[in-house]
């Protein structure tokens, strides 16, 4: 407990003297420790914290962000993604696609043990991809991988995947962690085994301690086969009152968070925030945007769709909502992508044509009580998003006031998640919603757009539905030359715009802060987590040194 | 007149008659925004009494808004517990048998439930929305009622002016809420109104918890708990609401208090 | 005695099934479907794992026969498995109860010594500056919400003061500390949480001590005592007191409710890992399990606190000692 700021003054006192004898302790041992640690060059530990607390730890279950970034920590996959967002080797060393995509073959690496020391190989590879295709399972990511036909070893390091049709998201998708076959080999229930609480990966970290709603220690993992990571211990905390973690940041408590955007640019400036934290920005991969249930006569008319997203005002939102921190989004695809058309139509705010528009839907305020009428109803509706996020209630409200502009009256309900989920999106029993993507690196879209996902408890819950939008996902995600998918992409990208079954909102800025004594943090397209083994603590700022 | 009767009257009186005022009292609309960046988060001043929210709103005008709430909250779930603890209670005491023992035993198992477990749970099932929050509060929250009510009626129902009425046929409905009842009010005013005050604790606790009224409208919970992000910085969000709620059930606890003693001369102080 | 413990004791069970039916009610109320909660709106999650897992836990079935095979498991003690992370509820509830216990103990012991005092001396000196102080600070914690006083304590003793831990039960790093600056950092956690958790109460029970005195004050044989010509501090401690506890632990024992209650709001404000805030996730993510089996378990150490508190109570007062009855 050497170097760690003791908080709690009151104790200071009584412990003086304590503390004296300590210190020369401590001095001794620092002296000591302090060759020793260079030699290792593996110090300090880094202490994230989250709202929510882990649920379990292997990856094909892991289906909650907290649970899935630990296990990144932990176990890799065949693939990974760089920094700038390709697909690179990880467990694999190479790959080769053949016939057009239908044969992938990995080429292993043959310096990678498990965390038990046991050696890595293609018979585990087989085992997890076996078992996620195995229905019995219940694995909720199946459907990425429906498209294997059979999985045949070549060797200890060779393996290869059948595909019954081209499949461009697979490599992508090989990102999955491998979980051990030789201890899960024999154990029916994986869900419940010890090592879904207390996993073998071959990750950088080990796992080493997890106490409930409390925190979770990863310690450094001195074989791992790039190199051992520079940062000790890798501290999960759960803290679920997002004002709270914030105090526990500036007091140092904490050394990473994800900021709001009021924290990121009004909080951090007091000179307690300024020296000792850094802050990085970069635009996320995901976007918010408001759906409309196309099944509800109100939006049946694509005009009052048009009508509604010319009179949002999308930069007062991103400038109100987000204090400027987003960017203005017209499709469903990552901004600055080659599959992100600039030319789609932006619906830049324009209370006239939204005027006008509604006003050829047959839309006016016969009655002038400032709220359109059509047929003696009311354009009235709801709008619903889920509690916990402040900045779409912020949006919900400005909307409220931007539509009631041009007479059209909208009520807000906010929700807990499942009970968002579950009364709202799986029935489609909703009019409209503010919500969220986030956008994987591939530009697959079929998830949410086709058609075929429109069936109740499918993501499609808009129930869009554009025949020529159907035929060009499927192409799309059978192609594997990236100009040839640019374009296929662009083209949805312009005919949902055409359409609006949603306003599409902004990027957000993902904004975090990082206590400064950590260094070799390299903000690129991919964020700041990607070469976390390569961040350090300089050996006079070492906060925790045991 | 007792000093604590008037403290709490004149506070009550004050904050129900601007919210009834709103309208008047409230200088700007409360869900009026200011999106201009130098409008936001606006330190109390001259123009906004409690400063402005994220969204600039004015506080000052979103509290005496969200005092409607607050304290319609209040007095509705206390008006159904009423309802629920006179009627259980009224007939328990006064016939007595298997039926006291089944209200009895429902009493008892309501007073042993951490009642605040059940209402988010109720909550969260039904769906958020203000008027669910009266509900239940008000149906979790008669049991005391129910047992006092219970109390005087076991000892006023041998007293002669019932059993006149018994022996002339009123009805036993009659005699209950005629004849007995008013003269078993007493204890049930005071803790009717200390329940006021508890009512709107607890709905100030759901709204934390993001379970009571839906945006854009307030009630002072909302508003406390809206500015709770802002707590290290933006004071007044949390401060305001938060001492709005404390002064008011503190002059319910007061006139309860108050009452009590006027109306329980065992309590009177002896000097 | 021994009968009336007996007698006391099986008054529970009853009241459990009752309770728990009602909360197995409520629950179902909802439509709800907790399939989509852990899969949620994951775009990679297919449907067929949706179905797959309403069987896997009986959701298909109707709420009768749900809640008939649930008191049949229970009997056994088993509450199945959480929906979110199947780990069985029970191991759930019992890694969580201590921390809880320990929060609800601490503070309830602090309430008693703090408020009985309180309570004596206020009623003793009556209309004196101390019993009017505390007749104001009494007022003022029974109205104070206290979720706002935790974020306040928070705010000044944990953030600007930097005198006292932020949030969280002991640092991640106890494990490498010895048993000494364990301890030490566990009180220090503590501070704050107990300090949130008892100030209502405190309020409460000091201002009920201090009116059960004075009611025994008044009592004839106390006068008739004070008449005698003993001494009053022997007629708080020999007569007083001994009378007026008899009431004190009733209401302790009826303020358990309030206590839990509470803690359903503080261990989220404070990221204390007890069974309130378990309780509190599994409602918000429809982890029906989970909720039933901390309602249980909530109901459960009322009644039992409730019930100690009645045997407390017999033993000291005679009459029921000696009765038999009640």
């Amino acid at each position: 407990m050497l170097n760690i700021k003791i908080r709690t003054n009151i104790f200071r006192r009584l412990l003086f003297f304590r503390k004296t004898v300590t210190f020369f302790l401590v001095l001794l041992l620092c002296l000591n420790g302090y060759c020793r640690e260079s030699e290792e060059g593996s110090t300090d530990a880094y202490v994230f914290s989250g709202i929510a607390d882990a649920r379990i730890l292997i990856p094909f279950f892991a289906d909650d962000t907290t649970s899935s970034s630990i296990c990144e920590f932990i176990y890799n996959g065949l693939t990974k993604i760089d920094k700038d967002l390709k697909i690179v080797p990880d467990l694999a060393e190479s790959w080769k696609v053949e016939e057009e995509g239908l044969r992938i073959t990995f080429y292993l690496r043959h310096d990678v043990v498990w965390h038990d020391g046991e050696p890595f190989t293609a018979g585990d590879v087989y085992f997890t991809f076996k078992k996620i295709l195995d229905p019995g399972t219940g694995c909720p990511y199946i459907s990425n991988y429906s498209g294997i036909k059979d999985i045949e070893i070549i060797d200890d390091h060779t393996i290869r995947f059948y595909y019954s049709q081209p499949y461009a998201p697979a490599l992508l998708k090989f990102g999955m962690g491998i979980i051990p076959e030789h201890l899960f080999g024999k154990i029916t229930d994986i869900r419940g085994s010890v090592y879904a609480v207390k996993p073998i990966g071959t990750g950088p970290y080990k796992f080493s301690i997890w106490k409930n709603a409390q925190y979770m220690v990863l310690a450094a993992n001195p074989d791992y086969f790039e190199h051992m990571p520079r940062i000790k211990r890798y501290v999960y905390r759960v803290v679920p009152d997002q004002s709270v973690q914030f105090l526990e940041l500036v007091s140092g408590d904490i050394d990473s968070m994800g900021l709001s955007p009021y924290q990121f640019l009004y909080r951090s400036n007091t000179p307690e925030f300024k020296d000792r934290i850094e802050k990085y920005r970069y635009l996320a991969r995901s976007y918010t945007y408001i759906g409309y249930n196309l099944k509800d006569p109100l939006f049946k008319d694509k005009n009052v769709r048009r009508a509604l997203s010319y009179a949002i005002n999308k930069k007062e939102i991103i400038d109100a909502a987000l204090l400027g921190l987003g960017d203005e989004c017209t499709g469903p695809f990552f901004k600055d992508t080659v599959y992100y058309d600039d030319a789609a139509e932006r619906y830049s705010y324009d209370m006239v044509k939204a005027a006008l528009l509604l006003r050829q839907a047959g839309w006016s305020d016969v009655d002038n009580d400032g709220v359109l009428e059509k047929d003696g109803k009311k354009f009235v509706f709801r709008i619903v998003t889920n509690q916990g996020n402040q900045v779409r209630e912020d949006v919900a409200t400005i909307i409220q006031a931007q539509w009631a502009k041009i007479g059209v009256k909208v009520d807000i309900q906010v929700l807990a998640w499942s009970a968002f989920l579950d009364q709202f999106i799986n029935k489609k029993n909703f009019q409209a919603v503010i919500l969220g993507w986030s956008l994987p690196v591939d530009p697959d879209i079929y998830a949410v757009w086709h058609s075929d996902s429109s069936k109740e408890g499918g993501l499609n819950f808009v129930s869009y539905s554009n025949p020529e939008v159907d035929q060009l996902i499927e192409l799309g995600r059978g192609k594997f030359d990236i100009n040839e998918r640019a374009k296929i992409y662009k083209r949805i990208h312009c005919l949902i715009s055409e359409d609006v079954p949603y306003t599409f909102l902004f990027f957000p800025y993902s904004t975090i802060a990082v206590q400064k004594r950590f260094k070799g943090i390299e903000p690129a397209p991919a964020g700041i987590g990607y070469n976390f083994i390569d961040w350090y603590v300089k050996n006079d700022e070492v906060r925790y040194k045991f | 007149m007792n000093k604590r009767i008037i403290f709490g009257i004149v506070i009550i009186f004050v904050m129900t008659l601007s919210a009834v005022l709103a309208p008047f009292v409230a200088r700007y609309d409360p869900l009026k925004m200011d999106l201009s960046e130098d409008a936001r988060l606006e330190k109390p001043s001259r123009e906004h009494f409690f400063g402005t929210d994220n969204l600039g709103r004015d506080v000052f005008s979103r509290m005496v808004y969200g005092a409607r709430i607050s304290l319609s909250v209040g007095f509705i779930a206390v008006f159904i517990s009423l309802g629920m603890g006179i009627f259980l209670g009224g007939i328990s005491g006064y016939y007595g048998g298997w039926i006291d023992s089944v209200i009895m035993r429902i009493v008892e198992i309501m007073y042993c439930f951490p009642t605040f477990f059940l209402i988010m749970m109720v909550i969260t099932f039904l769906g958020p929305s203000i008027v669910n929050v009266m509900i239940v509060i008000g149906l979790t929250s008669w049991a005391g009622i129910c047992r006092l009510v219970r109390a005087e009626f076991l000892s006023l129902r041998e007293r002669d002016f019932v059993q006149a009425a018994k022996v002339q046929g009123v009805s036993n409905f009659r005699i209950i809420f005629r004849h007995i009842l008013p003269n078993a009010m007493g204890p049930v005013y005071v803790s009717a109104t200390l329940s006021v005050g508890g009512a709107i604790l607890v709905e100030s606790a759901l709204s934390f918890l993001g379970l009571g009224i839906q945006i854009p409208e307030a009630s002072w919970g909302s508003i406390l708990t809206a500015g709770k992000v802002y707590i290290d910085y933006a004071w007044w969000l949390t401060l305001f609401p938060g001492l709005a709620i404390l002064i008011t059930v503190l002059s319910f606890n007061l006139m309860g208090e108050g009452l009590r003693e006027v109306l329980d001369p065992k309590l009177r102080e002896r000097k | 005695m021994k009968r009336y413990i007996a007698k006391r004791l099986l008054l529970i069970i009853p009241m459990l099934i009752g309770i728990s039916f009602i909360m197995f009610t409520v629950m179902h109320l909802a439509p709800g479907d907790t399939a989509s909660i852990k899969y949620g709106m994951n775009p990679e999650v297919s449907g067929s794992a949706r179905a797959n897992f309403d069987k896997m836990y009986d959701l298909d079935k109707p709420v009768l026969v749900q809640y008939g095979l649930w008191v049949k498991r229970l009997i056994s003690l088993d509450f199945g498995s959480s929906l979110i992370d199947d780990q069985a509820v029970m191991a759930k509830i019992t890694s969580r109860l201590p921390a809880t216990l320990l929060l609800q103990i601490i503070s309830l012991f602090i309430i008693f010594l703090i408020a009985v005092p309180i309570g004596v001396i206020s009623a003793v000196k009556r209309n004196s500056f101390f019993d009017r102080i505390m007749t104001i600070f009494v007022f003022i914690g029974y109205a104070t919400p206290s979720f706002w006083l935790a974020l306040l304590l928070i705010l000044f003793f944990g953030f600007k003061l930097g005198w006292l831990p932020i949030s969280g039960m002991s640092p991640w790093y106890t494990a490498y500390l010895d048993s000494f600056d364990r301890t030490k950092d566990l009180i220090a956690h503590l501070v704050l949480p107990v300090v949130a958790t008892a100030f209502g109460s405190l309020a409460a029970l000091s201002r009920y001590s201090r009116s059960s005195v004075i009611e025994v004050m008044n009592e004839n044989y106390v006068l008739t005592a004070r008449a005698k010509g003993l001494s009053s501090s022997r007629i708080v401690t020999a007569h007083i007191l001994k009378n007026a506890l008899l009431s004190i632990i009733t209401i302790m024992g009826l303020s358990l409710p309030a206590l839990i209650s509470g803690s359903f709001i503080f261990e989220t404000i404070f990221a204390w890992p007890g069974m309130g805030r378990l309780g509190y996730e599994a409602i918000m993510n429809y982890d029906y399990p989970v909720v039933m089996g901390v309602g249980v378990i909530a109901t459960f150490l009322t009644l039992i606190g409730i019930f100690l508190s009645d045997i407390a109570y017999a033993f000291v007062d005679p009459r029921i000692r000696v009765g038999g009855e009640k």
